[in-house]
């Protein structure tokens, strides 16, 4: 070989060098021309955002949501996992104030569980929706909770439990009002309960007294027995069923100890 | 080594040596980007692009450069510089101009540099010893192979999320089934005109 391998190493490095550089300088060049703006405000915002990418704000994950906030007036309290703290952090960077909205929770409107007669016995997939395909559910009363625990393997943060009753019980401690153990349920059991809603009718059965009396010895019947005694009628049956109105509710009390199947509660 | 004619070799590119079905190169983004038309369109440009710049480019770096030098064995590395060069160029006039399509490709688009079908598109260049218009040729019409298979894959299982099979073939295992019968087709070409 003609040539010793020393040049042959220097011609190799300074060929490879040579590239890299022009390279390098055409990269730089190229970065400088195209270079997007990023809003610092926004990455901002992601450090505060908890990072759980949930999706309960309506956006695709965390990062999209302080992009919306920051360049299309999405509502600075509108990651419901963070609650009012990050909020309050998010206005603090964009200079705005934040009021405190009052928290709400998750709540469960069916007090069935052990207290609904089983149709049948079911055996197969632990799924609320698994047992819903088999003919409503097992239980009598097709409006009650199924006690299989969708909503608590829909919950990110170990909030939701099923407890002894066979009834989903929410730990406020850890709930983040994220709303997806209400959007997973198949029945509509849970609902947002605000704090100081007290009084709550723990029945979602529209079925005729006397259905309900059959499969269920805490459901509604309708016996309006709640309607008439309300002192400040917070309170109508429709269709079977009571609702409360929590604008008139002042939680006294009454139609608690006046409900015959012991449908109302207060918490 | 008898001259091609370049239509010859843009058919070639296109249907006979196919890089994602018959050669099996830059198979990472037929599965991952083609669940949409819209991304596998994007992707596609962008590969179009590369390939027929760094055809071009590494044409000239080997022909002007490296053999003049006596330093044809650096041709593997260089030509990935190259390669990967312009993938950050395409990644930011995409980032600068497409930002939707620059969210969709994610991950895909920086593995262009990766992508076995731009090094091989520029390596089969160098194997078969095309000149410089040949070596253009090739590049973009292999491009333009890849863009027509991945329209046709992406169209496909587009449409056949709608389809009702079996929850355990639905997703990557009924993609799998769905390059098997577009391979079985292209593969076709090897008959309909003879190489």
């Amino acid at each position: 070989m003609s040539v010793s391998f020393s040049t042959l190493l220097i011609e190799a490095v300074a060929i490879l060098g040579g590239l890299g550089l022009v390279v390098g300088v055409m990269l730089v060049v190229a970065a400088k021309k195209f270079k997007v703006d990023t809003n610092p405000l926004v990455d901002e915002i992601v450090e505060v955002l908890p990072g759980a990418n949930c999706g309960a704000c309506g956006y695709a994950g965390c990062a999209d949501f302080a992009e919306r906030v920051v360049n299309e007036g999405a509502p600075l309290n509108g990651c419901p996992v963070g609650g009012f703290e990050v909020a309050k952090e998010i206005g603090g960077i964009l200079g705005q104030e934040v009021a405190e909205g009052e928290s709400q929770y998750p709540f469960v409107r069916c007090n069935g569980g052990l207290n609904c007669v089983d149709r049948f016995e079911y055996v197969g997939f632990e799924d609320c929706k698994a047992v819903m395909l088999l003919s409503d559910g097992e239980k009598g009363c097709n409006y009650g909770c199924m006690g299989r625990g969708t909503c608590v393997r829909a919950c990110p943060f170990d909030a939701l439990s099923i407890g002894a009753d066979r009834l989903p019980h929410v730990n406020q401690n850890l709930c983040t009002s994220c709303g997806l153990c209400i959007a997973s349920c198949p029945n509509d059991i849970l609902v947002f309960a605000k704090e100081s809603e007290k009084v709550h009718v723990l029945c979602m059965s529209h079925d005729k007294g006397k259905a309900v009396k059959e499969s269920c010895t805490v459901g509604c019947i309708g016996c309006k027995i709640c309607e008439k005694n309300c002192p400040e009628e917070a309170i109508t049956v429709t269709n079977f069923l009571a609702q409360i109105d929590q604008d008139k509710c002042t939680a006294c009390g009454i139609c608690v100890e006046k409900c015959p199947q012991n449908t109302i509660s207060i918490r | 080594m008898v001259e091609k004619a370049l239509f010859a070799i843009f058919m070639d590119g296109i249907f006979i040596k196919n890089f994602l079905l018959i050669q099996f190169l830059g198979l990472c983004s037929f599965v991952g980007v083609t669940k949409d038309v819209k991304s596998a369109a994007g992707m596609s440009g962008a590969v179009v692009f590369v390939m027929a710049m760094a055809s071009t480019v590494s044409y000239l770096l080997y022909t002007y450069i490296l053999v003049p030098t006596n330093m044809q064995f650096l041709d593997l590395i260089s030509f990935i510089v190259v390669i990967a060069a312009l993938v950050q160029l395409v990644e930011f006039v995409v980032r600068k101009n497409i930002p939707s399509l620059y969210r969709s490709l994610g991950i895909y688009l920086p593995l262009i540099t990766t992508n076995c079908a731009v090094l091989g598109a520029v390596l089969l260049n160098e194997n078969a010893g095309y000149n410089f218009a040949q070596s253009v040729v090739f590049g973009t019409s292999a491009g333009l192979g890849y863009t027509i298979v991945m329209l046709m894959m992406s169209a496909i299982r587009e449409r056949s999320t709608f389809v009702n099979v079996p929850s355990s073939i639905r997703g990557l295992p009924q993609a799998f089934f769905i390059a098997l019968m577009l391979s079985m087709a292209f593969v076709n070409y090897f008959w309909v005109i003879p190489i």
